[in-house]
């Protein structure tokens, strides 16, 4: 530079690219790289016990004794707590977000093999380990029910005598549970003329579909640390992804008010939906004020298996068609299997249930879901919501019915999709979608239209799609503080927990847009219920819809009350200024930074801003009877797949050599997370369709480790994996985005089922497509069955 | 349990001398949290089979949920903790951040861990071969992609 005069750049070319819509790499990258990150899973407190669980060993049955003397005798056991000890504490101490069915420790009966039955306190978690195998605990056996359609029945063994429905949730409100029977709920959807339409139809198709339990395994485990604060106030640290509603249901069960409780996370090491409302946190509470010491619980990868799982489900499909491709009428029901507490099962039930007719205009539709107890662990959310199981069997229909009927798969759903202003099955008119565009990509990154080499010889080729849809879960609430200091910078206090999905980085990015600043400059202040406001949790892919729309407005109200203090010191008007570049900037060209502000307003470098934000989308409750309701969903989430795969017809091994996902995001916040949440997703559910299966006999998990049950690891991958966004924004969305952490979901079962019929013809009906079960069907449509182990 | 046995071990961790009295059935990871406050390597299946726990005894790969801390006597042990230099980021490291090649980020140093030894040992792996190497950890958010595109950047420098 030839003297020392700079040159600075217009302001137009100065400012950054904007905040939303930018692939900002997640805020805490050196923390994640370096080992410093926070995870609860690190936390230890001065003169804190471990505990230990002491787990039933039996599905059903009535304690007949717990005999505890000899864990009790061991050097270094400080204390053996069971459901008695509990009860003593707290009257009632039955917890759960849709029934109040789940005891804090088992009390008179055991509902699965692996409940809690008692737990002992160490200072060494080894000698608790050895204390918690010493408890012997006698049973009188009661008759076990696993299956989920024999448990619906009348005359099965009931899991549950009495259902006690919890009305915390306002979607949940109307549950009432069959008493007597095994039904936790049953919803229903009624649309048209079921009959009518059947009648109508050319061709009819009825099939029924299954699938298997999976575990979510994060691979940090469920960990919970509480200690006192004070003589009657509780802090509790938990990787969890629903602090809010610990705090709620904490304090319900201790019959305290919630400002006594706090709870804290930190970021999660994964959750997948496996980490919500409450997992080991009353447990921990309970144990903390039975002793007055902290207390830590925390998991073996084992017992995640016995905590909570998805569901189980069998489907039933009835479709009646015309010969010209037309779908006239579809009746869809459906059986979960929630294991012997409801944990959120119900909603499941519902939610998925009122989507189970798939992405399709039809008049006439039926559909009845049902939520069943059994004496299996609980099954809860997992990434998706049920979602999945019934797009498994909707899509897997839709692929048999275009063959029958000789149309194209893709064409085939072209002619019956959903299109903006249609009324989906429950009566709320769709919009902000376009699936046609999610077709049109499936088309383009499958090359639909050039021929397919299905191969020859003992390796075949196939190629399969599927599309799929959510309601996201409805009305929940967020509420976000956004915090300017004394010195300009930003933090957002928010509830929203980040477990690997970027929701730190995506509300920075949402706040920076609107306050002027880089999202990279803003700080984002984790889960802490004394200091960040309520959400109602971070699942079912609704925070970004949420908590953006929340810190949007908190924002908005931020930068209100920075213009208006700004204004005063420039002695201009509010409607002259704008925030940019980290100042306040006037139409005249007069610039505050927003340290200005706050000196020329507070005389020194001190004070806050402070803006609030909340968000509930409207809502329409649907009616009890038939599912209907204008409003049922804040936004629908939409997705498709498309896979090739080898099948070894000798060995039935499927091999996935192509996944491509496509979700839509909306207008996407950050793209390139969005996109790898896609393939994240889409690799998860890759691992359910082919190998991952929890074995039950009699109730107790066979391979209840990673020795025995495997999760995808890099050799496993289809070498050509993608995660294609498709945007259309969502007019009510944070600058049009729209959630969608599950939708790689939904699809890739199916699309890697109809690819497998693609390739040898033959339909597997039951999840996961294990070579045993591929090779069996190969060997049943060959007429040559084989044999039985059994 | 009724009968611990305890004794001293002395060792370099991170290029410090470090001592630890410790139970000769503690693990290598429980040591390391409990005594020296590093969480980088992380419990996780227990079973050895995760990586999550991986730390580098004398260069090697170690599953620390296994690996008994008494083993660790007289020998070097490296931790994410102890990878990069001052405030400066190693290359690994460095380049799991512009691939963005982590989610959650629990089993973050273990992969980067592991990706050390298999660039000291071979120092232009090809995709097939980072692919073995890395395959006995496992990333329940599949950040595989993109672990396997950081690891193969650094190979290509």
């Amino acid at each position: 530079m030839s003297s020392g005069k700079v040159i600075e750049p217009p302001p137009e070319t100065k400012r950054k690219p904007g905040q939303v819509k930018r692939s900002v790499r997640r805020l805490e990258s050196k923390a994640k790289v370096d080992g410093s990150a926070e995870y609860i899973h690190n936390l230890s407190l001065p003169g804190m016990l471990y505990g230990k669980i002491a787990r039933s060993s039996i599905p059903h049955g009535k304690i007949r004794s717990i005999d505890a003397a000899a864990a009790l005798a061991l050097e270094g056991v400080h204390a053996v707590i069971t459901g008695e000890d509990v009860r003593r504490l707290i009257p009632d101490p039955y917890y759960g977000p849709a029934f109040h069915d789940q005891p804090i420790l088992a009390l008179e009966k055991v509902r699965y093999v692996g409940e809690p039955v008692a737990v002992v306190l160490a200072l060494d978690p080894h000698v608790a380990e050895e204390a918690a195998d010493l408890i012997a605990v006698e049973y009188d056996p009661l008759e076990p029910v696993f299956d989920e359609v024999a448990a619906a029945k009348a005359g099965a063994p009931i899991v549950h005598d009495i259902l006690k429905p919890a009305a915390t949730f306002p979607d949940l409100k109307h549950l009432e549970g069959q008493s007597g029977t095994n039904v936790a709920l049953s919803s229903r959807v009624r649309r048209g003329d079921l009959e009518r339409g059947f009648q109508e139809s050319d061709q009819i198709f009825e099939h029924t579909f299954r699938n298997g339990k999976v575990i979510h395994a994060a691979l940090e485990p469920y960990v919970t640390v509480a200690e006192m604060a004070g003589p009657d106030a509780l802090t509790i640290h938990t990787a969890s992804q629903s602090p809010s509603f610990v705090r709620s249901e904490v304090s319900r069960l201790l019959g305290w008010p919630e400002n006594r409780v706090r709870v804290r996370t930190a970021f999660l090491g994964g959750g997948f939906g496996g980490k919500l409302y409450i997992k080991l946190e009353a447990l921990v509470a309970a144990c903390t004020l039975l002793v007055r010491k902290p207390v830590r619980i925390a998991l073996t990868m084992e017992e995640q298996f016995y905590t909570i799982t998805k569901h189980g489900a069998t489907v039933r499909v009835k479709t009646g068609v015309k010969n010209d491709g037309r779908i006239l009428a579809r009746e869809v029901e459906t059986w979960w299997n929630g294991g012997a507490y409801a944990d959120i099962g119900p909603r499941v039930a519902q939610k998925s249930g009122l989507t189970s007719s798939g992405p399709y205009d039809i008049e006439n539709i039926g559909i009845d879901s049902h939520a069943i107890y059994t004496n299996e662990p609980p099954a809860g959310a997992l990434r998706g919501f049920g979602v999945s199981q019934v797009v498994w069997a909707y899509e897997s229909q839709t692929d048999i019915i275009a063959r029958a009927l000789r149309i194209d798969p893709l064409e085939f759903r072209r002619r019956n999709i959903l299109r903006e202003g249609r009324p989906h099955a429950t009566g709320m008119l769709m919009s902000d979608i376009d699936i046609d565009a999610i077709l049109d990509r499936l088309a383009e990154r499958m090359d639909w239209d050039r021929p397919f080499d299905h191969g020859s010889g003992p390796i075949r080729r196939g190629r399969g799609i599927a599309i799929g849809m959510k309601a996201c879960v409805a009305p929940t609430t967020s509420v976000a503080m956004v915090n300017i200091y004394g010195d300009g910078s930003c933090g957002i206090c928010c509830s929203t927990v980040d477990m690997g999905q970027g929701s730190d980085t995506a509300m920075a990015q949402i706040a920076a847009e609107i306050l002027g600043l880089s999202a990279e400059s803003i700080r984002v202040i984790h889960p802490d219920t004394d200091v960040t406001p309520y959400d109602m949790a971070t699942l079912g892919s609704r925070s970004t819809y949420h908590m953006g729309n929340a810190v949007r407005r908190a924002a908005e109200d931020a930068r209100t009350q920075l213009l208006r203090m700004a204004a005063t010191a420039l002695k201009t008007d509010m409607e002259e200024l704008e925030c940019r570049d980290g100042a306040v900037i006037a139409r005249s060209g007069a610039r505050m930074t927003i340290r200005d502000v706050m000196v020329a307003r507070f005389a020194m470098q001190a004070g806050n801003i402070i803006g609030v934000g909340s968000f509930i989308p409207p809502y329409e409750k649907p009616d009890h009877d038939t599912g209907q309701s204008r409003q049922i969903t804040p936004f629908w989430m939409l997705g498709g797949a498309g896979a090739e795969i080898e099948v070894d017809t000798e060995t039935g091994r499927i091999r996935v050599t192509k996944l491509v996902n496509v979700g839509d995001a909306g207008s996407a916040i950050n793209p390139e997370i969005v996109e790898r949440q896609l393939i994240g997703a889409g690799t998860m559910q890759f691992g359910f369709t082919v190998f991952e299966e929890m074995i039950f006999s009699e109730g107790q998990v066979l391979n209840a480790s990673f020795a025995d049950y495997k999760i995808p690891g890099m050799l496993d991958l289809p070498h050509d994996l993608t995660g294609e966004l498709v945007e259309v924004p969502h007019q009510h969305g944070p600058f049009g985005a729209k959630g969608i952490g599950e939708t790689g979901m939904f699809c890739v079962s199916p699309a890697i089922g109809n690819a497998l019929y693609d390739a040898i013809e033959v339909r597997v009906t039951e999840m996961p497509l294990t070579p045993e079960r591929v090779l069996r069907a190969l060997r049943e449509a060959k007429d040559q069955p084989l044999g039985s182990d059994e | 349990m009724t009968k611990t046995h305890r004794r001293t071990i002395r060792f370099k961790l991170n290029g410090r001398p470090a001592i630890a009295e410790i139970g000769t059935h503690e693990t290598l990871v429980e040591v390391l949290r409990r005594d020296f406050s590093l969480f980088g390597a992380r419990e996780s299946c227990g079973q050895g089979l995760c990586g999550c726990c991986t730390a580098l005894v004398n260069g090697t790969a170690v599953s620390g949920c296994l690996y008994l801390a008494a083993f660790v006597d007289g020998a070097e042990v490296l931790t994410v903790e102890g990878l990069g230099s001052g405030n400066e980021l190693h290359p690994i490291q460095q380049s799991f951040i512009e691939n963005c090649a982590f989610q959650c980020g629990f089993c973050t140093p273990g992969f980067i861990l592991m990706t050390k030894e298999l660039l000291d040992r071979h120092p232009h792996p090809t995709t097939d071969e980072i692919r073995h190497y890395l395959s006995g950890n496992l990333c329940r958010c599949a950040a595989y992609p993109d672990i396997v595109r950081a690891v193969k950047a650094i190979a290509e420098r």
